[in-house]
């Protein structure tokens, strides 16, 4: 029963062929078997965000999705932002910029989320980052910072009026 | 914790489904696993035979004909909190849908899913019995329709047997009747403290739905003349509550009341967030 599957995951644009068990999470497929351990785990039950990929360009949990599921799709981790590139993200360097992250536990599931948001909306007000970032837990800076960043790439950034 | 071993089968069409389930009695399908994975991250659940249904590409669908709003098992809930003409059509479930859980979550977690885990604090179940939809099932005999009235037994519970899965849900047009919606949550995205959908029939009566503060979801006949505290308080009476103290009825009053206010707003307004939050 507990026989490995090949599979083949794209991530960042790159094909991975890995064995894995089908009770395996891609969480701990992308950090173990394919060893970027950008991807961080918090709960495993949904409700922090640290694992937060973008899976065809929408975010998703990667703790809550078997890796045998995620084959045919595209996969982005926090290392795909800055595949092939010298530089962080102008989002990244936004982040540095504001302080928007302390432990950065939970900063790849910020910027991936983020990064995605203002993919859709190019330029969220204060209201629709907050909402979007619900579902993304941090415990050291109390967000303000991390909406701070956001706004800035979103061109509507406080700083600018202030 | 991680999850138990299990058989990992990928089905194609539903007929495949039933007939896993009928072998595998144990086993259990997969949709969003929004709800499903952190069970069995926790050993809560342990099926033996793992069915994804992500590809049968059938479930897959919303229609609407001028007259039913026709939505497939897989829908997920930010495609119908995104859909143009159930925005116009039914805009209380682009509401409803809005508030479920997180943007990652509604990313994946589909509509059959929300019906059957029937979390007794979800959007997806009360929406249904509000508006008077059914929902397709489908076991060997073949495809049966369920009015959602009669779909949900209690906490978790529904008709479901073990051999059959939900294919979709019809809701029909709401006519010209008004329906509101509000929600009070401790934080955004989460479950609801207590959720409420009121139809006012424009005659001085209605219908209430409340989610979240009892067993399962049931549409109540009410009378809505302006002072309505009675009205309320009758309709909690007839359903099996979490909770009976004195500031849990009152918030359910407090969300009906939103719900019904929320009905009377028409455009911009009925989205607009401040018009359906409770105190979250
Ligand atoms: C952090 C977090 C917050 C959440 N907040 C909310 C919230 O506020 N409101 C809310 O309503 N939900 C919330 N959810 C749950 C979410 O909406 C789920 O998507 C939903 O409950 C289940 O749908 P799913 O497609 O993910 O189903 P799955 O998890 O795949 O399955 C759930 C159950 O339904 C069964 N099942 C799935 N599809 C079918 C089918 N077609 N036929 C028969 N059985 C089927 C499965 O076997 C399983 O028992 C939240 C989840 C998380 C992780
Ligand atoms: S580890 Fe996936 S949401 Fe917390
Ligand atoms: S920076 Fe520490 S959790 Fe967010």
């Amino acid at each position: 029963m507990s026989t490995k599957m090949p599979v083949n995951l794209t991530i960042n644009g790159e094909t991975f062929n890995v064995e894995v068990e089908p009770r395996w999470l891609l969480s701990d497929v992308i950090r173990h078997q394919v060893g970027l351990i950008g991807t961080h785990v918090g709960c495993e039950q949904g409700v922090c965000g640290a694992c937060t990929v973008l899976i065809d360009g929408k975010p998703e949990r990667s703790c809550l999705i078997f890796a045998v599921q995620a084959q045919g799709h595209q996969i982005t981790t926090v290392e795909g932002l800055t595949q092939n590139k010298p530089d962080l993200t102008p989002l990244q360097q936004a982040f540095q910029n504001h302080h928007a992250l302390q432990c950065g536990y939970c900063t790849p599931g910020m910027l991936l989320t983020a990064t995605a948001l203002l993919e859709t909306e190019p330029h969220p007000n204060e209201h629709r980052i907050r909402e979007a970032l619900s579902g993304n837990v941090c415990r050291c800076t109390g967000y303000q910072f991390i909406v701070d960043a956001i706004l800035e790439v979103a061109g509507d950034s406080k700083e600018a009026s202030r | 914790m991680k999850p138990a071993t299990f058989e990992y089968r990928k089905a194609t069409t539903v007929a495949d489904v039933v007939q896993w389930l009928k072998d595998a009695p144990d086993g259990k399908v997969i949709a969003g696993g929004q709800s499903l994975v952190p069970l069995m991250n926790f050993r809560l659940a342990r099926p033996s035979v793992l069915i994804d249904i992500n590809g049968i590409r059938a479930l897959h669908h919303v229609e609407y004909d001028g007259s039913t709003l026709d939505l497939g098992a897989l829908i997920h809930h930010q495609e119908i909190a995104d859909h143009p003409e159930i925005q116009k059509k039914f805009p209380v479930l682009t509401v409803a849908a809005r508030h479920i859980g997180h943007w990652a979550i509604r990313n994946r977690g589909t509509l059959g899913g929300s019906l059957a885990h029937a979390d007794p604090a979800s959007e997806w179940p009360a929406a249904m019995v509000a508006l008077q939809a059914e929902i397709d099932v489908q076991g060997s005999p073949g495809v049966h329709r369920v009015p959602a009235s009669e779909f949900f037994l209690g906490y978790y519970t529904t008709v479901l047997e073990p051999d059959e899965m939900i294919v979709g849900a019809r809701v029909p047009a709401t006519g010209a009747s008004r329906i509101g919606f509000a929600e009070v949550a401790r934080r955004t995205g989460d479950f609801a403290l207590a959720g409420a959908f009121v139809e006012d029939c424009l005659d001085g009566t209605g219908f209430v739905t409340w989610f979240g503060v009892s067993d399962k979801p049931q549409r109540i006949a009410v009378a809505l003349p302006p002072a309505r505290e009675t009205s309320w308080r009758e309709a909690l009476e007839q359903l099996t509550l979490n909770d009976v103290a004195e500031d849990k009825i009152a918030l359910a009053i407090e969300i009906a009341e939103r719900a019904l206010k929320h009905s009377a707003l028409v455009g911009a307004a009925y989205f607009g967030a401040h018009a359906i939050r409770g105190r979250d």
